[in-house]
């Protein structure tokens, strides 16, 4: 199989660290400004549920938060998996960056969850949820990826032996999602992955989909400046690293 | 196929020459299991109420304690290289060295299983699913737990990784094994568990393998 050229420009350090700090700004300001417009429109302009009430206000930020914890897990994955097949560095790098921000957001999603389910369920904890067991499988997951990757001093065999773990984890995910929803839950289903229309008013759906795009673009910004700092750190001594910071690079 | 055969006969006649590392994840399982009614209130409703799931912890920690130096002492004195530079693909000799520990630590487990699901108050008929829902999720869980001493097989102090690794993948196996051994106990249908518990022994005995001896092959390079 002939790979094309721009496959190849990726696996670069120095094109992929030019390339990264190119995007990453542009990523951060649509982020921000998305996020900035999309809490607005749901915390003051959104009308308040009918059930609810201010208390589903939280739609705009917690699933979001479990979505993008989800992607970071894929995205280490392929990452992984690219890096493993093809060798290549910058692949790793960019899996051992995913899996820091996908535990974050995991963790945001069981905070925010949590800080809802406490005036909404009556409970700020519930075992009994498939969701909450899941997110919390997810976040041991990617805590486990970090520790396995920490355990080794050399970086090399640290990239390779973890690229294995993310692998398998990302079979596993949908066996433990699947797994886990066997439960009876008072978790409410799916409302906008489900076929036909979505069960959310557009005033509502808007907002939702605003914070949706924002977050994602605020996972790449991070994920793209986490992945610069990486290349930094394993590129000591590379000689266009020292030209970089003498400045005789452009 | 050959191959196989011989990593299998060797690995069981080395286990059973050291009785001791054979009876103490059995010993750890027996342990476990002592210690849930010391922790909660020993009353009969309360132990029937949870006897579904402890058997199931107990069997999940002790495998864990017993495949967890699966590949050491092979890497250690270098016959994991041997097996490496040999022309059979490396994933039937993992495969063997893995049911090779699973018949020593994994079936006598299964004859210990009843004698405790019993004294948690299980109904009798119930052991009909529990024992062959374990004989179903065991191969499972000794790949899993396999990959993670793999995964660590050039580490000094692998053992405290390793249940970080592999405990949140084995939850399905928790999830569907309890869940077959408390709808038999209520005497309900328990295909469906059972099913999936075999389903997920395919395919991790015919994947497994193979990330087994991607991890063994990059751990030992």
């Amino acid at each position: 199989m002939k790979l094309p050229v721009w496959f190849h420009k990726l696996g670069s350090p120095p094109y992929v660290y030019a390339l990264a700090g190119k995007l990453s700004p542009w990523l951060g300001a649509i982020g921000c400004t998305l996020i900035a417009v999309g809490v607005f429109w749901g915390l003051v302009i959104a009308p308040p549920d009918y059930l609810q009430g201010d208390a589903a206000r939280i739609i705009y930020i917690h699933p979001q938060t479990a979505y993008i914890g989800m992607q970071a897990y894929v995205v280490l994955a392929v990452a992984a998996g690219i890096g493993f097949i093809w060798r290549l560095k910058v692949a790793h790098a960019v899996a051992a960056s995913a899996a820091p921000i996908g535990a974050t957001f995991t963790f945001c999603a069981l905070a925010t969850g949590s800080i809802w389910g406490a005036p909404t369920w009556g409970t700020f904890w519930e075992w009994g949820d498939p969701r909450i067991m899941f997110e919390l499988l997810l976040l041991f997951l990617f805590l486990g990826y970090m520790a396995l990757r920490a355990a080794f001093d050399d970086r090399e065999k640290a990239d390779r032996v973890s690229a294995i773990l993310g692998v398998v984890g990302v079979v596993n995910v949908p066996i433990i999602h699947y797994s886990v929803l066997w439960w009876n839950t008072l978790h409410q289903g799916p409302t906008i992955m489900q076929l036909g229309a979505p069960s959310m008013t557009t005033d509502m759906l808007i907002p939702f989909l605003i914070t949706m795009f924002g977050f994602m673009f605020f996972f790449y910004w991070v994920l793209l400046d986490r992945l610069r700092a990486e290349i930094v750190e394993r590129e000591q001594g590379a000689r266009w690293l020292r030209e970089l910071l003498a400045g005789s690079r452009p | 196929m050959d191959l196989f055969l011989i990593v299998l006969k060797r690995d069981l006649k080395l286990a059973f020459r050291r009785w001791s590392e054979l009876a103490n994840p059995l010993l750890f399982f027996m342990i476990v299991t002592a210690m849930f009614p010391l922790a909660l209130p020993p009353n009969t409703a309360q132990l029937q109420a949870l006897g579904a799931g402890i058997p199931w912890i107990a069997a999940l920690l002790s495998s864990l304690l017993a495949l967890e130096a699966l590949f050491r002492s092979d890497a250690e004195d270098g016959s994991m290289e041997q097996l490496l530079l040999s022309p059979a693909p490396l994933g039937s000799v993992v495969l063997a060295k893995v049911a090779a520990h699973w018949i020593v630590s994994g079936v006598p487990l299964l004859a210990l299983v009843p004698a405790v699901a019993l004294s948690f108050y299980l109904p009798v008929e119930a052991l009909a699913v529990l024992v062959p829902a374990l004989l179903l999720a065991t191969p499972t869980i000794s790949i899993l737990v396999a990959l993670g001493a793999a995964l660590t097989v050039s580490l000094k102090s692998g053992a405290s990784v390793i249940g970080l690794l592999v405990l949140p993948l084995c939850s399905p196996l928790l999830i569907f094994g309890a869940r077959a051994t408390d709808l038999a106990a209520n005497g309900e249908a328990t295909a469906g568990p059972l099913y999936l518990l075999a389903s997920l022994a395919v395919l991790s005995v015919s994947l497994g393998p193979i990330a087994i001896a991607a991890a063994l092959k990059v751990g030992l390079e």
